[in-house]
């Protein structure tokens, strides 16, 4: 059921960050870097498009896919247009997440007040 | 009173974080977040015929979305100090990054205010991420040709 597998792992993925995060002193902002590189790193080693195709959105939905489709984006890009792929491909595949959350954030924040 | 006797008055005071509920939290929260993404997923290619990979990028847009419109209205920040990691490793917590720091540098103008420190939280994932993707794509080229 890759309705329970997403859970498992999405639950396990975000696990993991926690106990980094209570136990060290690394910031959020270390660990969701740490993770970004590891999904890059994974994706290399193989790894990642299986997490995928077993958990579904259980490995789409993490901050280490971002770094798996980076990596994905600059191996096919390669692939397609040689050498020059490498820069011109990489950000193919995080485009949509990337565009989307700078329009949305500029959007709300004109639109939106800051609470404190 | 000595000063060991406060030392040890003052660790008796002071909230213990109580890190196995933090644990649990994370995962059910994070796990909860990636079973409905999943449903979500599920429920476009069947009713819109998507392919696969392309429910997860709408999916993935969903998700900043609706991230960066509760942070807007202000309830996220209260949310991401509950859950932690279960709202910070999933794109929300990309998106959160985002609008939050946004929405705080407004007032400093559009150039010098937001132009300036719009990645500023996010920025990081951006560098260390496209930095990692472009290194590990050669690697990756040399070795699996």
């Amino acid at each position: 059921m890759i309705y329970v597998n997403a859970f498992i792992l999405g639950g396990f993925i975000c696990l993991i960050g926690e106990l980094i995060l209570d136990n060290t002193k690394l910031t959020p902002g270390h660990i969701t870097s740490i993770f970004t590189v590891l999904g890059a790193f994974l994706s290399f080693l193989g790894i990642y498009p299986k997490l995928i195709e077993w958990g579904g959105a259980g490995a789409t939905m993490m901050i280490s896919n971002f770094g798996n489709l980076l990596y994905q984006g600059g191996y096919e890009g390669f692939h397609s247009a040689e050498i020059l792929g490498f820069a011109s491909g990489l950000l193919t595949k995080v485009s949509a997440a990337v565009t989307m959350a700078i329009v949305f954030a500029f959007i709300f924040a004109i639109f939106f007040k800051p609470k404190d | 009173m000595d000063k060991d006797e406060y030392k040890k008055l003052v660790k008796e005071y002071t909230p213990k974080e109580n890190k196995m509920r933090n644990a649990i939290i994370a995962f059910l929260v994070g796990g909860g977040i990636s079973f409905v993404g999943q449903l979500v997923a599920s429920f476009m290619q069947v009713t819109f015929g998507m392919e696969i990979a392309e429910s997860y990028v709408w999916l993935c847009i969903l998700t900043i979305f609706v991230a960066s419109f509760l942070t807007a209205l202000g309830f996220f920040d209260n949310f991401v100090s509950k859950c932690g990691c279960g709202l910070i490793i999933p794109t929300t917590g990309f998106a959160h990054s985002m609008t939050s720091s946004a929405l705080d540098v407004k007032k400093d103008g559009l150039i010098t205010g937001l132009g300036a420190s719009f990645f500023k939280l996010a920025g990081s994932v951006l560098l260390y991420g496209i930095l990692a993707g472009f290194f590990f794509s050669i690697l990756g080229v040399i070795i699996y040709g």
